[in-house]
């Protein structure tokens, strides 16, 4: 049994969201000086969000300690002592919150679609393999890697300690929530965390609400809709995000085709070919893309210097509403031809980019067997689906919510003076 | 441009018509882990893989009016049934490209019911660990579900029946 277990002195780290982040257990003091963790400093929380918002420079190691902190609270504050609560499993939540997000990658959710990887197998390969982070978490026992690997694949047996950490009202979705609006700066993120936490109990299966807190959760639920539509789904945002993702696609192909790079793509290689091992994918951070994008600039391949210098500069594609139905596709597809009459690539020039496309969601109830949905504990006991008790959560999740873009690059067809039909029928197209 | 969401109305024009959101899911899901080119992103969830991407997807599906949506009540529950309308028909007309050995692999597995696909989904997902570690964990996880033995022996003949049914297909 470990028995290293605190720190002389708890140790406190200011943070604009918690005020503080309370640590005295030594395993997690010891998994925040890993290298594997530092690393999340150099991996931006929200992407390309700080060309839209220029606040949202926060990191995810920010973030990390964030849902480790509100993990703790509810543990140590309103789940000790209570029925369904194993307080053995205390430090596997902790370690499990803090390392929830470990395996993210430099500008994440662009690099998984373009390289076909998910964040989550090396989450696992980090804390599983040769890694300082592992060496800390076997300090506590030899099983114990293997334990918060299955917490945070939502694999471990008690479903109670993984709904803590993924799951409708998780201490994941309330930190980035509350950190993303204060980084951000908008006004709409907010709501009455600590309430909510004072009002969870834990029951077999996952955490409950009790039916007093309904309000708070409301509250949080309108933050997560609003947080959805003007920061996640930022038009802009998504334009660079469009943009970072061709730079990606044009320079695997160009090395595909055995183009000479003036800066040759050292870090790319193993991603290029589909095969990264962990000490590749740990290597590159967003410094080091970003250095590369920087040099990129000056390739002579036009269509890469193009991308790079409008991701560096900000120079981003402009948009449209798009709603691909049949008539808007045949459009599409007449757009499409004469981008290629006008000697703009519509592979990198024009893109669709649709409201499924973004790793964030709202709060749906859903069906049976579909997946766990937010529940009231009612004073009788039952235990009841949040939109059936709250008018205003049912008159939310039962729209319609989604939207489709079209990205383009508006200063090529300004500059489109010796094809003038062209350049009229391309605006006459996306001008509806 | 819009591939795939091309790709989940093959599917459902494939299927004809799927009764329930955790059905589809489980459809999707063991088609991607039987190598079709679906590219949305799976977790375990309390009832087995699921796609909170394809959940999206199926959403601006039916805004747009190519899938057709019922949502009915069940004993206690509501459920939703997916069809693919004329325009979306009309829409797949854009994707001349074809996911050879789909059509089966999908009518297949509309036969089947939920649990008995929530199952099979589930054994895929541990298929990487050894088949008595991948029955722990069945009876560990699914516990609620109560899979028989009879039951994970007869997922594992499935999985091998479909792979084998759909062994020469290309990729898109």
């Amino acid at each position: 049994m470990y028995s290293g277990g605190q720190l002389d002195e708890e140790k406190v780290f200011k943070d604009p969201v918690h005020r503080y982040i309370h640590v005295r257990d030594k395993v997690i003091w010891d998994l925040i000086g890993t290298k594997e963790f530092q690393r999340l400093r150099r991996i931006k929380q929200l992407g390309t969000t700080y060309l839209t918002f220029h606040g949202a420079e926060h990191s995810r190691f920010n973030h990390s300690l964030g849902v480790y902190e509100i993990i703790r609270r509810i543990i140590d504050d309103v789940f000790v002592g209570r029925d369904h609560w194993d307080h053995s499993e205390r430090l596997l939540c902790l370690c499990a919150a803090l390392l929830h997000d470990l395996g993210h990658g430099p500008f994440s959710h662009s690099f998984e679609k373009v390289f076909r990887l998910d964040h989550e197998d090396f989450t696992q390969a980090i804390i599983l393999g040769d890694t300082e982070v592992n060496a800390a978490l076997r300090e506590v026992g030899d099983d114990f890697p293997q334990k918060v690997a299955e917490v945070i694949a939502k694999t471990y047996p008690n479903k109670l300690v993984v709904s803590l950490i993924s799951s409708q009202i998780d201490a994941d979705r309330m930190d980035y929530l509350l950190r993303d609006a204060y980084y951000t700066g908008v006004s709409y993120g907010y709501f009455d965390m600590e309430r909510i936490l004072r009002v969870m109990r834990p029951r077999e299966d996952q955490v409950v609400i009790k039916r007093s807190g309904m309000h708070a959760v409301e509250d949080y639920i309108m933050s997560r809709y609003q947080m959805y539509w003007q920061v996640y789904f930022h038009p802009v945002t998504r334009s660079a995000e469009v943009i970072l993702t061709k730079i990606l696609h044009r320079a695997k192909k160009l090395y595909e085709e055995g183009y000479r790079f003036q800066t040759k793509p050292v870090h790319f290689l193993s991603f290029f070919a589909g095969n990264v091992p962990l000490g590749d994918y740990l290597a590159l951070d967003e410094a080091v893309i970003l250095f590369y994008f920087q040099q990129w600039q000056y390739e002579r391949d036009p269509i890469l210097s193009d991308l790079c210098q409008r991701f560096v500069r900000r120079r981003l594609f402009k948009y449209t509403e798009f709603h691909p139905t049949n008539e808007q596709m045949a459009k599409l597809i007449e757009l499409t031809g004469l981008f290629k009459k006008a000697g703009i690539d519509p592979d990198y020039y024009l893109v669709v980019d649709s409201s499924s496309d973004l790793p964030y969601d709202f709060y749906r109830p859903g069906e049976e067997g579909e997946r766990l949905p937010i529940y009231l504990l009612m004073p009788n006991g039952e235990l009841r689906e949040l939109s059936r008790e709250s008018v205003l959560v049912d008159a939310i999740s039962g729209k319609r919510r989604t939207d489709h873009k079209l990205y383009f690059p508006a200063d090529f067809l300004e500059d489109l003076s010796t094809k003038r039909t062209v350049k009229k029928k391309i605006m006459e197209i996306l001008k509806g | 441009m819009l591939t795939e969401h091309a790709k989940v109305m093959k599917a459902l024009a494939a299927a004809g018509e799927i009764a329930g959101r955790k059905k589809l899911q489980k459809m999707i899901y063991i088609a991607k882990k039987l190598d079709f080119p679906f590219y949305e992103k799976f977790d375990f969830h309390f009832y087995g893989p699921y796609s909170e991407e394809l959940t999206c997807r199926i959403e601006e599906l039916c805004a747009l009016g190519f899938l057709h949506e019922v949502k009915e009540k069940k004993s206690g529950y509501m459920q939703y049934r997916y069809t693919l309308t004329e325009a979306g028909e009309q829409f797949l007309r854009h994707y001349d490209w074809d996911m050879p050995g789909l059509a089966e692999c999908m009518q297949a597995m509309n036969e089947q019911n939920a649990r008995f696909l929530e199952l099979v989904s589930t054994v895929l997902y541990f298929e990487h660990l050894p088949k008595d570690e991948v029955k722990e964990k069945i009876a560990v996880l699914k516990s609620k579900q109560r899979y028989t033995e009879e039951e994970i022996e007869e997922a594992y003949a499935y999985i091998d029946a479909l792979r084998n049914r759909c062994h020469n297909k290309t990729r898109v």
